[in-house]
């Protein structure tokens, strides 16, 4: 197995004036009303640990307040973790001094943010240079590389602009080029598109999926909204009040919420979209007349509809190694579909 | 979170009205009883002062002192011998006296004042014209240069040159200093909440401490001069720089410098790359603030023998001489507008910096020629004025300061005799019929139920920390054994932050209520405000002579724009939707303004109150100056009399304690409020 891109470690934040003497104590296992009742502490972050693969596309959903910019910052140590530890690459970046973290951040690390964060004073190009910047590279170095990354992001030709020239959406893309300027390792978004108009916020979505096919970056990517999530994540994490309520792959979340809270808020999600075959089959009823046509168990339901109502009698599913898990017919797919016509 | 938002919303329906009925009655619990407890107060005050008029009143006769300020006048003493024995008297102080008055005298030399031998300054009005428009073109544009020649121009013209720039001298010299020490400490004060939580009480009591007060002692240490003048403008004009500087960094867009940390910038990087461009305009706004404190400040500190038109203003005063008055004071006013404006017009380049890089619409290069030119020019000019007296001397022909001066004084008596009736009926109604009731009814009482009404209405109005600030300030007047005419200038400062209120309430009303006519008033007052105080001395005398009266109308002249401003932004504060169901119900405009507007807009006119009396008590005291006679008067002599010393001192201090004990008490009521 390859060594994980990032790694987080049971990593706890807790706000208040004695944050510090709290770990390891009972009070940490008392609820967050009670806990701020008592000592006047709020947890943010609750023993949270997970890996993410190079290359994937973690996803962290919550709603607000449940501690999901909070996890994203204590990762860079934006905000300083209270205890816990994280890996970077195997490096421990909650052991590092404040220069090691700094030449973390100007390399190997790069954020784009909910509410952008540009230098109204800097025109486009020096915005996105401005990382480079400050790690000393030269002046035509650091121009000729931010103009890759314009171009790249599709704004060339407002590299002499200033931002509040820019529409949202052209701004966040200026955030997006100053992140990917530095050639870092991992990319982390923070609700990036959350300020941004519906149309553009889909638009600019897109962007990211094309991003990631064209510089294959591993990416942690915050947000409130499910579809968001369930489009650009390989894996999701959900948290609530601080705390991991289900880590998973879109299906499963989706297929096999954790508990109420995610299955309340996965109701309205059109399973046909999401779910794959795997989640629908059947064991095969002896004597069966089954069809010569095999689907993998990994097609999204949408997707194999055309096929399974075009064969003769049911589908079989077959895994990656060919292995038969089931078989689909009609009735299976419709049910699915007809369910959330039902419900819409 | 959504759990949160259950909480919440579920017990809502049933106990809908619960938490107005649980908190209504407190709050007219309060409101009822206070009116009912100043009114026993009031009564208890006026039989007191039937009974026992002008007993254990503490007046203390003119030439007489007390202990403590023959005490003082002993410090005095000392302090003198120190600075002929005392190691840190004679050399630290010494020298950085020495050192502040020769920068002074240099720029005297160069600028304003005729060195022996020569007949003009080293650069004469044509070169500094030029030199001071440059820099007006530099940091604020072209307009400015404009404004900047007119006003010295104007300088000549009004015959007020060497006084002018002398002016000039001690307000740009306190600038440049305040802005070197106010810059980094409110960068230091937006990095540190420790030092931040040091230091801003101390720049609050250096502020609104009235400037009378700290004139003394200064003079003890500094010896009166420019030095001195030049430390005590320090003193007034360097906190809005620190503090805005403070204010302007943290008001930096959290999301950017977070952005900006992420991307791994050191701390100086985020200073200088990030946050200072981004708190560039705001810091020019303190740097503005600054300038117009510094010149209000340099101007009163011609009673330390500080260079400037402060002096002529002075003079013009004690001799009652309007016209002459009239002159100074005009250019004082024409400094300050000029510095106003220039200052507001560099803000305005900064902001334009800010948002695209450059002040400037010409390109950097072109603009960085065209300074280099002018420069030229302007050096050109300075070095013919100083070899050709063409370009050094104003004609004499061209003055007209002494005929403006007459002019002014005919007219000022034609007014005066021809609505004589009008101005005396006024003096007298308002000196009859308010100040002197209120004055005896302050003063003329046993100090101790005077002590007592001033410490009940604190507790009524602000509670027990107001109480306790009163009984601290109370017991420092004692102290000083000026009892007697601390309550007489306590009545004159409450006498005309009444008059402050009704102008500003009118005022203010009328701006919150209507943009048209906020449009029209506020440029205005902002104008009132740039004004140094002392000015308003001058057209108040004019029509009323000396008397209490005269100081009663400047500190109203003086106090009514901010309290109208702080007025008219309460007025406007009340929220759209109350003022629509107000008139859903029918309500007449005037019910709409005393039911609801005004009511509502309580906080602000406390705020108002709260300004209007510190501005009041500073203009009362400076009255000394033209017969309202009390604290300010002691000051005043203090100065001139070397036996009267420590009673001056001790009347600063009275001043002082007058001052915080009004704005405590005003505070804590505030706070009260909300």
């Amino acid at each position: 197995m390859t060594q994980p891109a990032l790694q987080v470690q049971s990593l706890w934040k807790v706000f208040g004036p004695k944050a510090e003497k709290l770990v390891g104590t009972p009070d940490l296992e008392l609820s967050r009303k009670e806990l701020l009742a008592k000592s006047g502490h709020v947890i943010g972050v609750r023993d949270v640990s997970f890996d993410v693969a190079p290359g994937e596309v973690f996803v962290v959903m919550g709603l607000s307040g449940s501690g999901k910019s909070t996890l994203v910052r204590l990762i860079t140590r934006l905000i300083e973790p209270t205890s816990g530890t994280v890996l970077l690459d195997g490096e421990d970046i909650t052991a590092m001094n404040d220069d090691a973290l700094r030449d973390i951040r100007r390399k190997k690390v790069s954020m784009v943010f909910q509410h952008f964060g540009l230098l109204p004073h800097r025109k486009v190009i020096d915005n996105v240079g401005f990382g480079l910047e400050v790690r000393g590279e030269d002046k035509a170095a650091r121009r000729s590389r931010a103009q890759e990354m314009v171009d790249l992001v599709g704004l060339s030709g407002y590299e002499t602009n200033y931002p509040d020239q820019l529409s949202g959406g052209m701004q966040q893309r200026v955030g997006l080029a100053r992140a990917l300027a530095s050639n870092p390792d991992i990319l982390m978004f923070d609700e990036p598109f959350s300020a941004l108009d519906p149309l553009i916020r889909r638009d600019m979505q897109n962007e990211v999926v094309r991003l990631h096919e064209e510089v294959g970056k591993t990416m942690v990517f915050i947000t409130h909204d499910l579809a968001e999530a369930l489009k650009l994540g390989d894996r999701i994490l959900i948290m609530r009040d601080g705390e991991i309520v289900q880590i998973g792959t879109p299906d499963q979340v989706v297929g096999a919420p954790a508990d109420d809270y995610v299955r309340n808020f996965v109701s309205e999600v059109p399973k046909s979209h999401v779910l794959t075959l795997k989640w629908v089959c059947r064991p095969e009823v002896p004597g069966e007349q089954v069809s010569d046509r095999t689907l993998p168990s990994g097609t999204i339901i949408r997707e194999a509809a055309r096929a399974v109502l075009d064969a003769q009698g049911p589908v079989r599913v077959v895994d990656d190694n060919g292995q038969t898990v089931g078989i689909v017919d009609d009735e299976d797919i419709l049910r699915v579909v007809v369910a959330e016509e039902e419900s819409a | 979170m959504t759990a949160t938002a259950t909480d919440a919303a579920a017990p809502a329906p049933d106990q809908g009205p619960g938490p107005t009925l649980e908190e209504q009655p407190i709050v007219e619990y309060k409101n009822r009883r206070i009116p009912l407890k100043l009114a026993i107060i009031a009564a208890v005050w006026v039989l007191g002062w039937l009974l026992l008029r002008g007993k254990m009143t503490l007046s203390l006769p003119y030439a007489e002192l007390n202990g403590f300020m023959n005490w003082l006048n002993d410090v005095s003493d000392k302090v003198g011998d120190w600075q002929q024995t005392n190691f840190f008297f004679h050399t630290v102080l010494g020298n950085i006296v020495t050192f502040i008055n020769d920068v002074v005298a240099w720029l005297q030399k160069m600028l304003s004042t005729p060195p022996g031998a020569r007949p003009t300054p080293e650069i004469g009005w044509l070169g500094v014209t030029a030199i001071l428009g440059w820099v007006a073109f530099a940091v604020a544009g072209w307009r400015s240069t404009i404004l900047v020649v007119v006003t010295l121009l104007l300088f000549n013209v009004l015959d007020i040159w060497t006084d002018g720039i002398d002016l000039l001298i001690v307000t740009g010299l306190s600038v440049l200093v305040s802005v070197a020490i106010g810059l980094p400490l409110g960068i230091w004060m937006a990095r540190r909440k420790r030092v931040s939580a040091f230091f801003t009480p101390i720049l609050d009591i250096m502020q609104t401490m009235p400037s009378f007060a700290y004139l003394a002692p200064l003079a003890l240490f500094f010896g009166i001069g420019p030095a001195c003048a030049i430390v005590i403008t320090l003193i007034y004009a360097l906190p809005p720089v620190a503090r805005i500087t403070e204010h302007a960094i943290h008001g930096v867009s959290e999301s950017t410098v977070e952005a900006s940390r992420s991307l791994g910038v050191t701390k100086g990087q985020l200073l200088r790359r990030v946050q200072l461009p981004m708190a560039r305009r705001t810091i020019v706004v303190g740097i503005n603030q600054c300038t117009l404190a510094a010149l209000a400040m340099a101007t009163v500190t011609a009673l330390v023998n500080g260079p400037g038109l402060g002096q002529d203003v002075i003079q013009a005063l004690q001799a009652l001489n309007v016209g002459d008055a009239f002159v100074a004071g005009s250019g004082i006013v024409l400094a300050a507008i000029m510095l106003d404006r220039t200052t507001t017009a560099a803000s305005e380049r900064a902001e334009r910096a800010a948002r695209r890089g450059s002040g400037s619409t010409l390109a950097p290069r072109t603009r960085q020629l065209l300074l280099l030119g002018t420069a030229v020019v302007a050096l050109v000019l300075a070095y013919l004025s100083h070899l050709y007296l063409w370009a050094a001397q104003w004609p004499d022909k061209a003055t007209i300061g002494s005929d403006v001066s007459s002019w002014i004084n005919d007219a000022t008596n034609w007014v005066v005799n021809t609505f004589d009736v009008i101005t005396s009926f006024v003096k007298n109604v308002v000196s009859y019929g308010l100040l002197n009731p209120l004055q005896s009814l302050f003063s003329n009482v046993p100090w101790w139920l005077m002590a007592a009404v001033l410490l009940s209405v604190a507790a009524t109005l602000g509670g027990r920390r107001a109480l306790a600030a009163t009984a601290i300030c109370g017991a420092i007047i004692l102290g000083t054994g000026l009892w007697y005419d601390s309550m007489q200038t306590l009545a004159m400062t409450i006498v005309a932050t009444v008059l402050t209120m009704v102008v500003a309430i009118v005022l203010g009303v009328a701006m919150g209520r209507s943009g048209r006519a906020d449009l029209v008033v506020r440029p205005v007052l902002d104008t009132f405000q740039t004004i140094p105080s002392f000015v308003y001395l001058v057209p108040a005398l004019a029509l009323f002579g000396a008397s209490r009266f005269t100081a009663i109308v400047a500190g109203v002249l003086y106090a009514f724009p901010v309290a109208t401003k702080l007025v008219a932004d309460g007025i406007r504060g009340v929220s759209e939707t109350t003022l629509e169901a107000t008139r859903s119900v029918g309500t007449t405009t005037w019910q709409t303004i005393t039911k609801v507007q005004v009511p509502m807009a309580r906080p602000g006119l406390i705020l108002a109150t709260n300004q209007g009396l510190l501005y009041v008590l500073s203009i009362v005291v400076i009255g000394g100056l033209v017969g309202a006679g009390s604290l300010g008067y002691f000051v005043v002599a203090g100065f001139s009399q070397q036996n009267l010393f420590g009673k001056g001192f001790a009347a600063a201090i009275a001043i002082t304690a007058i001052g915080v004990m009004l704005d405590r008490i005003m505070r804590y009521a505030a706070a009260r409020q909300e």
